[in-house]
């Protein structure tokens, strides 16, 4: 029955002259979503307005699905379309229109008309008031609130009559690519997919490093990564996944530094190299999933400690949160079970029993000197060698 | 150069068992219940593997009931067996050391109100028969006991056992699960008085989603699975004519010249474990002698993670897996090593070798020299 939707968009609404940008984004985020629904669609903008049409037959489910997932959308509204084949038709396809859609009918509605084609005989306040009467009459269960209705029934005049009154809500958030880009430190956990995602959704365009350890890291713990990727990228669209071999470098370490301080070392060598890759790849900031406090390595001291080698800045959106929240965040973006498989990262391999939660930066620069012989070489090769990965739903 | 050491978990393909399958697939892919041609050209394939599969046990052609595999084997053994017996008796002996085929459908079977007794294991992964004599009841159903273990290789007296069962209790089925021996071992339900026999198509170079179950004629055993009626009503479904062609022609292939195959799997068996028993803090698990099976190796290493040495190897080409790989999936230590007393710090640094007839002497030196060179200094690097 439904064949259009009406986008309803909130903050680019409000960006003065940059305003087509935004919408110029916002259709082309959408454009690219729905290329993985069934049908055909067409997607214009008209009066300040997003309206997707399907030209073909569709899947309703998978198509709101999809809209679900582009940022920028506040609220996706299923419009059904009513020939103009005058005054009485359409009184008899609003009546058919709140059947389909509310069974229940002790409700209260407002007629709300917008008049796009100025010839149309009645006005905004006549088709109102006119529909209205025609809804009462025919449902005698409703009642009339203007201020708060329980349905708030959409009622537009352009070539063709549009009717909605549903509204799905979307991400919220801006259009992808609006924002510039970020690099994303993606370690196989529940935390830094959440992290892209939610720099993502203020229309930031995402690419990713990932650090993994052959031998002591698995090929299914990188594939668990290319996965977690790959569900974030239903929301940002393609991800650049550069995959970095870290054993030399974990390894040197391990040789040359006290082992309580392996895991801070072990960082800052990780934000170097994504700060490195992060230039060449033009991003504007890094994003890791760090929260205060959640373990050794995140303390305020320790984050202190990995934060000191970067001058790009480090976007950290979890910083504040509980583990319970993130975790609710992971199942709506569905990248929770993958999450929790349980192979071993390269954070965990060489873990410390008491690694130390308030690093000196002193000595930690101190116990840096340390690796001067080699570590320049071992992280160039790192970075020559890195895999690149293209993900993408 | 790769070397393939993992065929317990599974194993290449015969080429000519390829063909063969690919032919019936493509050209003879007609369904054996169908009344035309095609469908009896389709039967007959079953029919010849049925014949000679049952040659290969030396039982009747009729007790030789096709299946999706081990797993489904073993199931229908167990359950099939739970279903139609429990009003006699509710009572199932097995040993620690099955393979999760077998404990699982236990464990479900314990959850429906039956009884079972878990025979433990020796240091060599072997049950002792005064456990079994002590544990037979008059109300014990089923004894299910495994030819071969897969983690460590150990063989069980199944002969033995089988008199035992009958003496103590001849109502008591007597089930044997043979996915690692069969192909390595002769192996006789009738001498052995087993009443039902798991088989594997895929860990004897045959394909996957295929094996059997000796089914003893007479012997009081339920389907799970219901529907148009085929092999006699005992497991419905349309025959995978292709895998059972496959499989009975893998199972002729490795039972060709089976002595002298084994005599050479042995050699390199002990050729591995002379190479490596010197390597300092390396444990060899289960039975090394003729007493374990030729196929399987079990090695502790002290101090280095199995799944760092797996991945280490992969490196160097060589594929082996961590404890059994069924297991692989649950970062849980394994029964098996547990019920044979590994001590609880090398449970956790044990890895799996499996040969096959492929294997040559090259490719054990080859990983002799690279276990030699790998161990120390995998285990430099440590948690700590």
């Amino acid at each position: 029955m439904y064949k259009s939707f009406l986008i309803k968009y909130a903050e680019i609404g409000v960006k003065g002259k940059n305003r087509y940008l935004f919408e110029e984004a916002l259709v082309k985020q959408i454009k690219y979503a729905l290329k993985k629904s069934e049908g055909e669609f067409a997607v214009r903008r008209t009066d300040g307005r997003i309206y997707v049409d399907a030209l073909t037959e569709f899947d309703y489910d998978e198509t709101v699905d999809n809209l679900q997932k582009v940022f920028g959308i506040s609220g996706i509204c299923p419009v059904v379309h009513v020939e103009d084949e005058g005054f009485e038709k359409l009184g008899e396809a609003v009546i058919r229109y709140i059947d389909d859609v509310y069974p229940d009918k002790h409700k209260t509605f407002k007629i709300a008309a917008r008049r796009a084609r100025k010839n149309y005989p009645l006005d905004s306040m006549e088709i109102n008031r006119e529909l209205g009467g025609i809804v009462l009459d025919a449902y005698p269960e409703m009642s009339v609130d203007v201020h708060k209705p329980d349905i708030l029934l959409n009622v537009e005049v352009r070539d063709m009559i549009y009717l909605y009154s549903e509204i799905i809500p979307g991400p919220g958030g801006m259009p992808v690519g609006t924002g510039g880009k970020a690099m994303l430190l993606l370690s196989g956990g529940i935390d830094s997919p959440v992290a892209g995602w939610m720099i993502a959704k203020r229309g930031v365009k995402i690419d990713a490093v990932y650090f993994h350890a052959p031998p002591y890291t698995s090929e299914r713990a990188k594939q668990k990564v290319v996965d977690l990727a790959r569900k974030v990228s239903a929301y940002t669209g393609p991800i650049y996944l550069h995959v970095i071999n870290f054993t030399d470098i974990q390894l040197y370490i391990y040789d040359k530094c006290p082992h309580d301080e392996l895991t801070i070392i072990m960082r800052r060598y990780m934000m170097r190299i994504a700060e490195h890759i992060a230039r060449q790849s033009e991003c504007l900031g890094l994003i890791t999933g760090e929260s205060i406090g959640q373990v050794a390595s995140q303390t305020m001291h320790s984050l202190a400690a990995t934060n000191e080698v970067c001058t790009m800045p480090v976007y950290r959106p979890l910083i504040g949160f509980d583990k319970m929240e993130i975790v609710e965040i992971s199942e709506k973006i569905d990248t929770y079970e993958t999450s929790i498989l349980p192979y071993e990262d390269c954070c965990t391999i060489f873990l410390a029993k008491h690694p130390v939660t308030k690093p000196n930066l002193n000595i930690i620069r101190k116990h840096e000197q340390n690796l001067h012989e080699r570590i320049e070489e071992l992280v160039e090769k790192a970075v020559a060698q890195e895999e690149l990965i293209i993900v993408r739903q | 150069m790769e070397v393939y050491l993992d065929n317990s978990a599974t194993t290449r393909c015969f080429d000519e068992v390829a063909q063969l399958t690919h032919k019936i697939l493509c050209e003879h892919y007609g369904n054996p219940s169908s009344m035309h041609h095609k469908g009896v050209e389709a039967e007959q394939y079953v029919r010849d593997a049925r014949e000679t599969l049952a040659k290969i046990v030396k039982v009747n052609e009729k007790e030789i009931l096709f299946t999706s595999g081990g797993t489904e084997s073993d199931n229908i053994a167990l359950i099939g067996t739970a279903m139609a017996n429990h009003r006699r008796g509710r009572h199932l002996i097995t040993t620690r050391i099955e393979h999760p085929a077998v404990l699982q459908p236990m464990a479900y079977l314990q959850n429906q109100g039956f009884e079972v007794t878990y025979l433990p294991v020796d240091r060599e992964g072997r049950i002792r028969l005064e456990d079994l004599e002590r544990a037979i009841r008059p109300d014990t159903i089923l004894v299910s006991i495994m030819h071969t273990n897969n983690e460590i290789g150990s063989l069980q007296p199944i002969a033995e056992a089988g008199a035992l069962i009958k003496r103590c209790n001849p109502q008591t089925l007597f089930h044997v699960d043979a996915v690692q021996g069969f192909g390595k071992f002769r192996i006789y339900p009738k001498k052995m008085q087993i009443d039902m026999l798991s088989v594997s198509a895929h860990k004897i170079h045959g394909p996957k989603g295929i094996g059997f179950l000796y089914l003893r004629e007479g012997a009081k055993v339920n389907p799970i699975m219901y529907g148009g009626g085929q092999q006699k009503g005992m497991r419905s479904g349309t025959e995978n004519v292709a895998g059972i062609a496959g499989m009975a022609m893998a199972a002729q292939m490795v039972y060709q010249n089976l002595d002298s195959d084994m005599e050479r799997m042995y050699g390199l068996r002990d050729m591995l474990i002379n190479g490596v028993s010197h390597i300092e803090g390396v444990i060899i698990n289960g039975c090394p002698g003729r007493e374990g099976a030729a196929h399987i190796v079990s090695l502790s290493v002290r101090g280095v993670r199995s799944e760092v040495l797996l991945h280490a190897l992969e490196e160097r080409g060589i594929y082996v897996s961590a404890g059994s790989a069924c297991s692989a999936h649950k970062p849980q230590p394994s029964a098996t090593l547990k019920a044979i007393g590994v001590e609880k710090e090398l449970l956790d640094a044990t890895i799996r070798f499996s040969l096959s007839v492929f294997t040559t002497r090259e490719e054990i030196e080859y990983t002799v020299q690279a276990l030699c060179e790998m161990v120390p200094m995998l285990r430099k690097y440590t948690r700590h």
